[in-house]
């Protein structure tokens, strides 16, 4: 087998161990939290009579380990089972919501890398004079504000004082593109805020790092000119740094943007797995924390291979 | 034809040092070069030569700073020039072959793209131009299969081959000048001399003038026509290269000069010793791949064994399959008479003591963090529990054995030269008192006239003490001065092996041959004439060995 297509195989099944693993800790996690579905559905009406009638229509009175083993079997059938608080299918709830999210976190992703890496860049090309500090400081500042108070700030300037762009990002079903991008304007900008200083820093550090190759000094001695040495002879050998960073920031893109969708009521995924926490709806949290983890493992995949891709070494072996 | 191309003069540059002032690394250095001459720039490390070579190219390494002085080219001044001006100059009118090919090489691209870039980035030929005549020089080079030798990445390309893919990256562009740093320090003995009939052949063809860089005076002498001395930054004579090497003026060049003083007297074969260490019959493999095979050798109390071989003819292997990090695969290890287990780990206290190994790089073999009394009263107190004062005066001792100052006891490794930290290291190995040292390529990470001094010493200390040496080299002139016994290695195998007036006295196996003859002399006209030697014997017939392209 080709040792790429070996390697692949290798992490898929290592993959399947982690989500594994991953599930039983979501599980666990949710029978040590106090109260349960039932409590949370009747509220202050929660008499322990009224409790245990829903327990027992919901299958709560059986014990955990059984709970577990069926929904296990379920997802091996491809059945996620139904959310205990509104008896819809988690398929169904799920699959609009993850569209959302994958398309805020793709919209982010090409604005944000592009950008990041051409900071990066630049920061290294004129390193240590003003351009790479101002590239410094606005960047860590930007890092440095929490989320949801970039997102305010960003709706109080363009939402609210100058009327530019919507202050919620409302997407629904067969919105034509145009509008779903404009919908989506202010989160993208926030989320991009947030992660290009992590990415442009990387991006700045690894080139740095290859500009102390003896292959760089001597590209200087061919008589290149400073720019042509960072984009063809540094940037190539810092790739492989570069792509990790960025993968990292995808995968928080898609499973960290809670408080971003939060403030900006966008209805996506992180929205519904914190609600079903609160409600102690125990098969949507499995199904979400799932969604995740698959995530996690299929961008750290992805990383490790663009990174042996742009290695010469191993894809032209001698 | 003697217009001026180069003139350098009163050239002072700092360097910053750790402390953060300025320190002069090179201090008043002035020479000048004729077009189509061969300047030799030699010295010792530290010298100053690759920042006067790179000065031509009016480039500093970073943290070096021109104080002073003229640098001129065809009579433009480049000391102070604009970044633009040195740029358009770099690259196309001077050019630079770097020490290490395989780390000057890109990885990222092939080799071809990099050796016509700076000929078409500076517009002095088209791509196409570029390539035909990158292509006319591999030829020129002997690099093999001209077609196609550029579409290969450095790594695909074996060290020989990437130093002279560099040579032709200096020469596409047609400059009026050539920097070459060191070209064939990082290769194989049998390598170098075909690099440098290539390179030689390049330049005479092609009437380049050139900077040659390096620490080997036998080999500049083959390839400059004046040779300018370098000593801690300063010129100590500069002459026509058979002045330098007949008539030195100054008792640094002298030394320079002098074939190695260190001589061990041939002892008699001892007829009925019982063998120290016995090697018989071993096989290694690291993985699947075999490294060694059918080793076979005897060290006998007091005696030297020289083993010789190029880089991946196993020697090192060797070394980790007597000391018991690599078991071999097949045969044994036997120390006076009993066999050895085969890993370390199932070895006994005593068995550990009686072998020791000194490394070739005394800078990482060193602990930084521990001072001098840490490092040889370890073994002290592991292999003979001596308590703190009797370990101390031990130290002390040992120190003094190494001809060390008891002080050296206190210092970290970080404070101490080349020479002194291989010191320590041999008081280490001696600490444990050992019956075998293994010494594996002690000497080549030092300067030569250090290196001499730790020679004698060792000689001295086998004298004093009896102890065998296992000395694992590739540098031929050591084992002409300290060997009693040779095994000569290539690819994994011994062979030939006997006692040093068996091998090197003629008739010679044809790799030993090879080896032997590639070993520049300090002779003007050395390498024409061992290469007309070698064309002659072929031309009758004889069997030759070439240095495999490696």
């Amino acid at each position: 087998m080709h040792p790429l297509l070996r390697l692949v195989v290798q992490r898929l099944l290592l993959g399947v161990a982690t989500l594994w693993v991953v599930s039983l800790l979501i599980f666990a996690g949710t029978e040590i939290l106090p109260g349960d579905v039932a409590e949370a559905i009747l509220g202050q009406a929660a008499t322990p009579e009224a409790v245990a009638a829903i327990r027992r229509d919901l299958g709560l009175d059986r014990p955990a380990w059984e709970r577990y083993l069926d929904w296990l079997f379920g997802l091996m059938r491809g059945d996620l089972g139904t959310s205990l608080t509104n008896r819809m299918p988690i398929a169904e709830l799920i699959a609009g919501r993850l569209e959302n999210t994958l398309f805020l976190a793709a919209t982010a992703a090409v604005v944000a890398v592009p950008i990041a890496i051409a900071l990066g860049i630049l920061a290294a090309r004129f390193r240590e004079r003003l351009l790479d500090k101002a590239i410094s400081v606005l960047t860590l500042s930007s890092i440095s504000m929490p989320e949801f108070f970039i997102g305010y700030l960003l709706i109080f300037i363009f939402a609210v004082k100058l009327f530019w762009a919507p202050s919620i990002a409302s997407v629904y079903p067969g919105m034509a593109l145009a509008d779903k991008l404009y919908a989506v304007s202010l989160p993208v900008a926030t989320l991009t805020l947030v992660v290009v200083a992590h990415m442009m820093r990387m991006t700045r550090a690894a080139i740095i790092n290859v500009m102390a190759s003896p292959y760089i000094e001597m590209a200087e001695l061919k008589g290149l000119t400073r720019t042509r040495i960072i984009l063809k002879h540094a940037l190539p050998n810092a790739l492989a740094p570069i792509i990790n960073v960025v993968v990292i920031n995808l995968a928080y893109l898609v499973v960290g943007v809670v408080v971003v969708e939060v403030v900006f009521v966008y209805p996506g995924l992180g929205q519904l797995m914190v609600d079903a926490v609160a409600k102690r709806d125990v098969p949507v949290v499995q199904a979400t924390g799932m969604l995740f983890a698959a995530t996690y493992v299929l961008l750290n995949l992805a990383a490790d291979v663009l990174a042996i891709l742009a290695n010469p070494r191993l894809r032209h072996p001698r | 034809m003697t217009e001026l191309l180069l003139s350098i003069t009163d050239l002072h540059i700092a360097a910053r040092s750790e402390q953060g002032g300025l320190q002069e690394i090179v201090n008043g250095v002035s020479l000048r070069l004729e077009h189509g001459t061969v300047l030799g720039l030699i010295g010792e490390s530290g010298a100053g030569k690759s920042t006067v070579g790179l000065a031509a190219l009016g480039y500093t390494r970073h943290g070096c700073r021109l104080l002073s002085g003229s640098i001129r080219l065809n009579g433009e001044e480049l000391f102070g020039a604009p970044y633009e001006k040195l740029r358009q100059i770099r690259g196309a009118r001077v050019t630079y072959v770097a020490q290490s090919a395989a780390a000057a090489f890109d990885p990222a691209h092939r080799l071809e793209d990099q050796i016509i870039e700076s000929a078409v980035v500076h517009g002095i030929l088209s791509p196409e131009e570029a390539r035909r005549e990158a292509r006319r020089l591999y030829e020129k080079l002997r690099l093999p299969d001209p077609d196609n030798f550029g579409r290969r990445y450095p790594h695909q390309v074996s060290g020989g081959q990437l130093q002279r893919a560099m040579t032709v990256m200096a020469m596409v562009p047609k400059p009026d000048l050539v920097v070459f740093d060191e070209p064939t320090t990082a290769l194989d003995v049998t390598t170098q001399i075909e690099v440098l009939a290539a390179i030689k052949a390049a330049i005479r063809d092609e009437r380049l003038a050139a900077i040659y860089i390096t620490h080997d005076l036998a080999l500049v002498a083959q390839i400059a026509d004046r040779i300018l001395v370098l000593k801690d930054g300063r010129m100590v004579e500069e002459g026509a290269t058979e002045d330098i090497l007949k008539r030195p003026t100054q008792p640094y060049t002298r030394a320079l000069v002098q074939v190695r003083r260190v001589h061990k007297p041939s002892a008699p074969q001892p007829a009925a010793q019982e063998p120290l260490l016995e090697v018989r019959g071993v096989d290694a493999a690291y993985g699947a791949v075999p490294v060694l095979e059918d080793i076979w050798l005897r060290l006998c109390r007091g005696r030297t064994t020289a083993v010789v071989g190029e880089s991946g003819s196993g020697k090192s292997t060797l070394a980790r399959v007597i000391t018991g990090l690599l078991p071999p695969r097949r045969g044994e290890v036997r120390l006076l008479g009993e066999p050895l287990p085969p890993g370390l780990r199932q070895r006994n206290r005593d068995q550990l003591r009686r072998i020791q190994l000194v490394y070739q790089m005394p800078d990482v073999a060193l602990n930084p963090r521990h001072k001098v009394e840490e490092i040889i009263g370890r073994p002290l107190s592991f292999y003979f529990g001596l308590g703190a004062e009797a370990r101390r005066r031990r130290v002390e001792e040992l120190l003094r054995a190494v001809e060390l100052a008891p002080e050296f006891a206190d210092r970290y490794p970080g404070e101490l030269s080349g020479g002194q930290k291989q010191r320590v290291c041999i008081a280490r190995a001696l600490a444990a008192e050992p019956d075998v040292i293994i010494c594996d390529e002690v000497t080549s990470a030092l300067d030569v006239q250090v290196a001499d001094a730790v020679l004698r010493l060792l000689l001295d200390l086998q004298a004093a003490t009896g102890v065998a040496y296992l000395f694992i080299t590739h540098d031929l002139a050591t084992v002409r001065a300290i060997a009693d016994d040779i095994v000569v290695m290539l690819d994994g195998r011994i062979v030939e092996q006997g006692t040093r007036e068996d091998i090197l006295t003629p008739p010679h196996h044809p790799y030993t041959d090879l080896l032997l003859s590639s070993v520049p002399e300090m002779e003007v006209g050395w390498l024409d004439r061992i290469l007309a030697e070698r064309a002659a014997r072929k031309a009758r017939g004889e069997r030759i060995m070439e240095a495999a392209d490696r």
